[in-house]
């Protein structure tokens, strides 16, 4: 049944070539754990893609239930952790795999830098990974605001009052950061706009650049 | 006997096996994050609403036979996160076999306020045209006094009615129920 229906689709579209295409490739002896166990950090790259990814699910469905407002939003997030079925489940996704992106994110990064992939010709698939890295942090920024307890709004105070440090410009960076002079309502709706619009947007454009480029280049060789 | 023959004799092939075993392990890492998401978007299923019986304020012996009468209550509404005391209304009548019935407003057409016969100082007056008592602004339904429909306007049956329980001479309004047309 199921290979009917992609015979069918794929007789009219010839959809096989597209996805041989992504799908196959070598995998050089170096990189692969089958060989040499020690391998395994090559897959670092691919294991912070993959909790992107469930970062993404599990905030698409968060987002069913939360609200970003200054009144509504605290207790939304106790709706979704107290009382929806396996809410502190979804939550507890979200909130966990969020430092799981930053460390298997900087794992990798590490990887690539003692490998010395990072060296010509990759520099720009480098500069494109420091760029993914800036937008990862803004998204741990905006996020750690949304569920609007005190935790979440004295990090962002200092956040902001870090931001305002910067000469001359600063008083004016930290306005436009928090929507306004007082931290409160503004904040809150800019920093979810930014959180599940603007940043997720920003990192699937350079994602795809990071492996445009790498499948491109090909994996670096061994050391 | 062909190349072909000796394959399917051996049964699974390598690369059969292996497509098994990356869709499998595939398909389990979907379901193990599926696992949580699904039940999370479906918990409104699980959720089911009032069923308490609270006080319309009104006094037994205050129901009338001849006319509904209006009465405003208030009931505790739980809207996710939100919890209140929305306030609703019933219009309450006791039939001729002496049972007290109270309708919801609601046209049972497409659910607009239904209104009934009042004279201008808002107290009950006779149907203009002897029979039917409420009437609906929008498709023009109307029903009698027991909130039985015409079945020549659009609503199709008759207006849904709240459980009535009397406890100390009060008036006690539960669940909203359908009747029959």
């Amino acid at each position: 049944m199921l290979k009917k229906t992609y015979d069918w689709i794929d007789e009219r579209l010839n959809i096989t070539p597209i996805w041989r295409d992504v799908a196959d490739h070598d995998v050089p002896a170096h990189v692969n754990p089958a060989n040499k166990m020690s391998a395994f950090v090559y897959c670092f790259g691919g294991l912070t893609f993959l909790i992107i990814i469930t970062q993404i699910l599990s905030g698409m469905f968060l987002a069913m239930y939360y609200v970003p407002d200054v009144v509504n939003a605290y207790r939304s997030v106790q709706y979704i952790t107290d009382e929806v079925l396996l809410g502190s489940i979804v939550r507890g996704m979200h909130f966990w795999g969020a430092s799981l992106v930053i460390i298997m994110m900087f794992l990798h990064m590490l990887r690539v830098f003692f490998t010395g992939s990072y060296k010509a010709p990759r520099e720009m698939n480098w500069v494109v990974g420091v760029l993914i890295f800036l937008v990862v942090m803004g998204f741990g920024f905006t996020g750690y605001l949304l569920p609007w307890d005190q935790k979440a709004y004295w990090a962002t105070a200092v956040g902001a009052q870090i931001a305002e440090s910067l000469p001359f410009l600063g008083v004016y960076v930290k306005k436009l950061l928090i929507g306004g002079d007082i931290l409160g309502a503004l904040t809150l709706t800019r920093f979810f706009a930014i959180h599940v619009f603007f940043l997720p947007a920003a990192l699937l454009g350079l994602l795809g650049l990071h492996f445009i480029m790498i499948r491109k280049q090909g994996i670096a060789g061994p050391l | 006997m062909s190349e072909k023959d000796k394959q399917e004799k051996k049964g699974l092939s390598r690369r059969q096996f292996l497509t098994y075993a990356l869709g499998g392990t595939g398909a389990f890492m979907a379901a193990t994050i599926a696992a949580p998401l699904v039940p999370f978007t479906i918990d409104p299923l699980t959720r089911s609403s009032g069923g308490n019986f609270v006080d319309s304020g009104l006094k037994e012996a205050d129901v009338k036979e001849d006319f509904p009468k209006l009465v405003e209550f208030k009931v505790f509404r739980k809207d996710g996160w939100i919890e209140e005391n929305v306030k609703q209304r019933a219009w309450v009548i006791k039939d001729k076999s002496g049972e007290i019935l109270a309708f919801s407003p609601a046209c049972t057409h497409l659910g607009c306020a239904v209104s009934g016969t009042l004279d201008a100082s808002g107290n009950p007056k006779p149907a203009n045209d002897g029979q039917w008592w409420f009437h609906c602004p929008c498709h023009g339904g109307r029903y009698d006094v027991y909130g039985v429909h015409d079945p020549s306007t659009p609503p199709q049956r008759p207006l849904d009615t709240y459980a009535v329980k009397v406890e100390g001479g009060k008036i006690m309004l539960g669940s909203l129920g359908k009747r029959k047309a």
